[in-house]
């Protein structure tokens, strides 16, 4: 028994279902690597990462571009786009209905949120995966959003983000999910004879058709800490070669060792980490950043370097 | 049960049996009950082409995988002359679960690669069932790339279980062998031509599927999930298999109305395995002629074709 459970006042029981993970809706939250019971402000401070255990907890799509991209002028694009039934799929509910409830519960229309905006200044193209919506799974809906984004980077020259997360291609829309791998690697590959930057940030989890496709053909992979990523869940492997995994197998780690990735980078320092590589792949000069970005927001002075015609912030006094 | 007949093959399998013993006794005791056999044979068409006319997903699925199916290495043959196989990824290894190599097509080069399951035990083992690991992935992108260069046509014949799903596999990097292929081949500066010969499962039948014609056998199936897979994550219980390959539509004839197939290629009464020689001559007529619309194309409105063509799956 958690000490939470002790000073909780009788008669108040809480749920077998709801006992690992969580503690009355509130000011707190319960870490579920390490237990810890944490001070939302604070979580919510550090991105959503245990201040104790370091554990990259799971963020929702909006909330992960709403801290990536600058505060303002940011906007999402491509609302348009809307899963489509095109086999009438039915299992023991229709596909039909397990949309509507999950356009209820997540309040989105599918599982990727598209936004324009900038990155200290940079203009570029952010898209997320919201895994709460089925899965994050890939069916038409995600990967035309995706396309478009993608589109639109290479239309206008600037760099393009993806934040994955996903379970893989969506079952209910077939072989339509499958060809969107084809669809959304394709675009990808027009970016890299064009030379546009695509960065793939890998977040927990990401197995199957988005792993074998767009989130690793980044000109930059990159993983959060502990992330899992692999082309096939651990339960099929095990079943297949019927031995036990090696403990990290498929994690961040893992994949940084084979070489699948080129960097592990802390929530906390995404934001750095990716406008310093994107504006070296820019040849763009990157204005120096208070250390606690969100207390202090720059006020943009439109710049124009010897290279490029794009707004720079201005360097800060030192 | 006959092992050569599939569960709703088994009355046509009895008709067989009876028609062998008569023919034995036939040659023994040169009775004249050629009648008799002949009355039997038509007997016995009669009922296939009852059974297969009204095939449902999951029996196609069967079908596809039947044990006399075949396969990649019994197709290139009678298809094609002078096949030289090329191997290795050069990086790593050579994978027998892809084949692949230069041969001619009506005595013009082209690129051949398909995925291989392997007949006997010892070849299925030799060809890991047919389920690549990211060197067999590569080792096609390696060739489809030196196709390019020597402006050889791309032909795929897609047959296998899916990607490997083991340790080695994904330590290689399957994932991204895949993905690799996928940008590629939306790319490749010649015709390429995907069969789906048998059982094109998921990521791994893509992984060598990207083209700008896409065909199917009559009963080979599609899916981004095997059947099974599907069954056990929706319903929780992969005896629904037969329900998950009805709702997924994992046959042509659904894939070409989605318009993801582009043709259905007729299959010989009962099945490919009925009748190679009949099968590969139909493959053969098909790439010909596919072959001869493609070349006709300008480079340009090629690629431009087959971009447009990846961008409008699902619209």
């Amino acid at each position: 028994m958690s000490w939470i459970d002790k000073i909780l006042p009788s008669g108040v029981s809480r749920s077998e279902s709801t006992k690992r993970s969580s503690v009355p809706e509130g000011l707190w939250k319960k870490c579920v690597k390490c237990d810890a019971v944490l001070y939302r402000p604070d979580l919510e401070r550090n991105d959503d990462v245990c201040p104790k255990c370091d554990h990259h907890m799971r963020i929702g799509a909006r909330r992960r571009l709403d801290t990536f991209l600058d505060a303002d002028g940011r906007e999402e694009i491509f609302t348009d786009v809307e899963p489509v039934d095109r086999l009438k799929f039915k299992d023991k509910k229709r596909y039909r209905d397990r949309l509507a409830a999950a356009q209820k519960t997540t309040g989105e229309k599918d599982a990727l949120i598209a936004m324009r905006g900038t990155l200290k200044g940079m203009p570029i193209v952010a898209v997320a995966f919201e895994f709460e919506f089925h899965g994050g799974s890939m069916g038409y809906a995600v990967g035309e959003k995706f396309t478009r984004a993608a589109q639109l980077a290479l239309a206008e020259g600037i760099p393009l983000v993806c934040f994955a997360a996903s379970g893989g291609a969506r079952m209910q829309e077939a072989l339509i999910s499958l060809m969107q791998m084809a669809k959304t690697s394709a675009v990808i590959e027009r970016m890299k004879m064009a030379a546009v930057p695509y960065i793939s940030v890998m977040t927990d989890p990401i197995y199957g058709g988005v792993s074998a496709s767009l989130a690793l053909l980044g000109d930059v992979n990159v993983a959060e800490p502990d992330a899992r990523a692999g082309f096939a869940g651990p339960n099929i492997i095990e079943q297949t070669i019927r031995q036990k995994l090696p403990k990290g197998f498929q994690r961040s780690e893992f994949l940084l060792e084979h070489g699948a990735i080129d960097m592990i980078v802390h929530r906390t320092e995404m934001r750095d980490t990716l406008a310093r590589l994107l504006a070296k792949l820019g040849h763009l000069q990157l204005a120096e950043e208070a250390v606690n970005e969100e207390v202090v927001e720059e006020e943009p002075e439109p710049e124009v370097s010897d290279e490029v015609e794009i707004p720079l912030e201005s360097p800060r006094d030192e | 049960m006959n092992p050569n007949y599939l569960d709703f093959e088994q009355p046509i399998a009895e008709l067989e049996v009876k028609i062998e013993e008569l023919q034995h006794v036939g040659s023994d005791n040169e009775l004249n009950i050629s009648e008799e056999i002949e009355t039997l044979k038509q007997k016995s068409t009669k009922l296939t082409e009852k059974i297969y006319s009204n095939l449902s997903s999951w029996d196609i699925v069967k079908v596809a995988r039947h044990p006399l199916r075949p396969y990649s290495m019994d197709y290139i043959p009678r298809i094609f002359t002078e096949f030289d196989e090329l191997h290795g990824d050069r990086h790593f290894g050579d994978d027998n679960a892809i084949v692949g190599g230069i041969a001619r097509l009506n005595g013009e080069p082209v690129m051949v690669i398909g995925q291989e399951k392997g007949r006997a035990v010892k070849d299925k083992v030799m060809r890991n069932f047919g389920m690549p690991k990211p060197e067999g992935y590569r080792k096609a992108l390696r060739l489809m790339e030196m196709a390019e260069r020597f402006k050889l046509p791309v032909i795929t014949l897609i047959d296998t279980p899916g990607a490997y799903p083991g340790i080695d596999s994904e330590e290689r990097g399957i994932s991204e062998s895949i993905a690799q292929n996928l940008a590629v081949m939306s790319r490749l500066k010649t015709p390429v031509i995907c069969i789906v010969i048998g059982e094109g499962s998921s990521g791994g039948a893509l992984g060598i599927g990207v083209g700008d014609h896409l065909a199917m056998l009559q009963y080979s199936t599609y899916f981004v999930i095997s059947p099974e897979g599907c069954a056990n994550i929706i319903w929780k219980d992969s005896a629904n298999a037969p329900d998950a390959a009805e709702a997924m539509g994992v046959t042509s004839s659904v894939l070409q109305d989605l318009g993801i197939v582009d043709a259905t290629i007729p299959e010989p009464l009962g099945g490919a395995h009925r009748d190679v020689d009949l099968m590969s001559e139909r493959i053969k007529a098909h790439l010909t002629e596919q072959l001869d619309v493609l070349r006709q194309l300008a480079l340009e409105e090629l690629l431009d074709q087959r971009y447009q063509r990846l961008l409008s799956y699902g619209n």
